[in-house]
């Protein structure tokens, strides 16, 4: 017989006993291995993929932001140019006006100063013309300036034109005022008495004169009654000096120009 | 000359007795559970791990998936069974390379054991998953006229299972014992070798008959997943 049933018996247990121990120490062990790393590498895998898309979305925003600070920067940069520029139109702007201010002002002061030089130059010519013609005529003639000045105007007073005499005459007596001598410097009571003299014999006999002195009169000596005024005086010798000088001063010295000539040169008085 | 190695005796007590087939599967079951567990000792969760616990998870994954691969959709509920199948069936023919050594499965009761086993394990699990009503009225599919039938065929082929077996495996210890007195030297190897090859073929066929008889009675009404 080869079937011993004591002997399948015995093996059926066998092998159950089989199945428990291996299902104990070899399946269930394994198994829960693999099953625990296959869980690991997923969770490592999820874990990578979380870390993925959170570096994504972090380089994403690093990107946007980037992005957005670049036209940022254009802007600011665009803006600050467009100030730039309009600052420096204005600067340009003030500073031209300043500058223009500023050579007006110049200009101004440069013809205010050769004025007050021209005042001061004709005072002085005035001065020394009297000067030397005094000494000239004292030298020369033995006469006095006064003396010369009392005569020429004398001597107009009588060699007047009828038209003229009879214009002044009539202003002499119709002027309420008196008739007023004027002179650069004191006349002696002579040439006074000489100069009513004249006027009383000539034009009308009882017309009042009122002698006045006058440093400042450019002409040597005025007779005025009623608006009419009779004179002789050393404007147009004047006049001549002034258009002589400033000849030569142009013929020296540069032309007056619009950016302002040096002090110096404008000093001169001009024609 | 023997035949099985029930003959071989080594205690004997009335009914109850120890012969070699007895003795050599407790040896086969005792470096199994001890090598199992000495290597299961110390297993590792990590990415790296010893090749001895390499070497049992292919086993393991492997046994896995050609139970998958034949139609069972949930393997792990059936892998105590049909895995320690394999293993018991491959160890006993691997150990034939010892000298002295007798195969437990050239034993016509180990097999009818083994195969009784899965005579009563395919009934179980059939009824553990569709019910004890559902799983007899499988047997008179698709009239009652084929119950003997099924019956005869469920008798049968557990016996096939047995003696196919038994045949291979006494047949390659037999073959080596007769060659052995005949050419000592070059052709026992080489039948050696080639009984390492049925052995293994043996127990791929066994174990796989069994995982499709198991899966012909859990899944008589719930077709397999389109794999």
């Amino acid at each position: 017989m080869l079937i011993d049933w004591f002997t399948v018996g015995a093996q059926a247990v066998n092998f159950l006993v089989l199945v428990w121990l291996l299902k104990r120490f070899l399946y269930q062990p394994i198994l829960h291995a693999i099953d625990e790393r296959e869980r690991r590498i997923a969770a490592e895998l999820a874990d990578a993929d979380a870390k993925r898309a959170a570096a994504q979305h972090e380089r994403e925003t690093f990107q946007h932001k980037n992005e957005a600070f670049d036209q940022q920067r254009a802007a600011l940069f665009a803006h600050a140019m467009d100030e730039a520029k309009a600052q420096r139109q204005r600067l340009l702007e003030e500073a031209r006006q300043a500058a223009d201010a500023l050579r007006t002002q110049r200009r101004d002061a440069l013809r205010q100063e050769a004025d007050q030089l021209n005042q001061a130059l004709r005072r002085r010519t005035v001065q020394e013309v009297f000067a030397i013609a005094r000494k000239t005529l004292a030298d020369l003639a033995g006469a006095s300036l006064e003396e010369r000045l009392v005569a020429v105007l004398i001597e107009r007073l009588r060699t007047m034109d009828d038209a003229a005499h009879a214009v002044f005459a009539q202003a002499l007596q119709t002027a309420t005022d008196p008739a007023c001598v004027r002179s650069a410097f004191d006349l002696p009571a002579a040439q006074r008495t000489a100069i009513q003299d004249v006027i009383h014999t000539a034009f009308a006999p009882a017309v009042p004169v009122r002698f006045e002195t006058a440093p400042d009169l450019v002409s040597g000596i005025v007779l005025t009654a009623n608006g009419q005024q009779i004179a002789w005086d050393i404007a147009d010798y004047l006049r001549s000096l002034e258009r002589g000088v400033g000849e030569l001063l142009k013929e020296k010295g540069p032309p007056d120009t619009a950016a302002g000539p040096a002090p110096s040169e404008t000093a001169a008085p001009h024609p | 000359m023997q035949l099985s190695p029930d003959e071989t005796l080594f205690w004997q007590y009335g009914f109850i007795k120890l012969n070699a087939t007895i003795a050599f599967t407790w040896g086969l079951m005792f470096v199994l559970a001890v090598g199992s567990k000495l290597i299961t000792r110390r297993l590792s969760t990590e990415l790296t791990r010893s090749r001895w616990q390499n070497l049992l998870e292919i086993l393991v994954t492997g046994i896995e998936r050609q139970i998958a691969e034949v139609g069972l959709p949930q393997p792990r509920q059936y892998l105590g069974f049909l895995g320690t199948l394999f293993l018991f069936v491959a160890a006993a023919a691997l150990a034939t390379v010892i000298p002295g050594y007798e195969p437990p499965t050239g034993s016509l009761s180990t097999t009818t054991a083994l195969a009784l086993c899965v005579l009563v394990a395919v009934p179980a699990f059939g009824i553990a998953d569709q019910g004890l009503g559902d799983y007899l009225k499988s047997y008179m599919e698709p009239t009652f006229m084929m119950l003997p039938f099924n019956l005869i065929s469920e008798v049968s082929r557990t016996l096939a299972l047995a003696v196919r077996l038994f045949g291979n495996m006494m047949s390659g210890a037999m073959i080596i014992a007769i060659l052995l007195t005949i050419t000592p030297f070059l052709f026992p190897i080489l039948m050696t070798a080639l009984g390492l090859l049925t052995g293994m073929v043996q127990a791929y066929i066994f174990s796989i008959l069994a995982a499709v008889y198991i899966a012909a009675a859990t899944r008589t009404r719930k077709p397999a997943p389109a794999t």
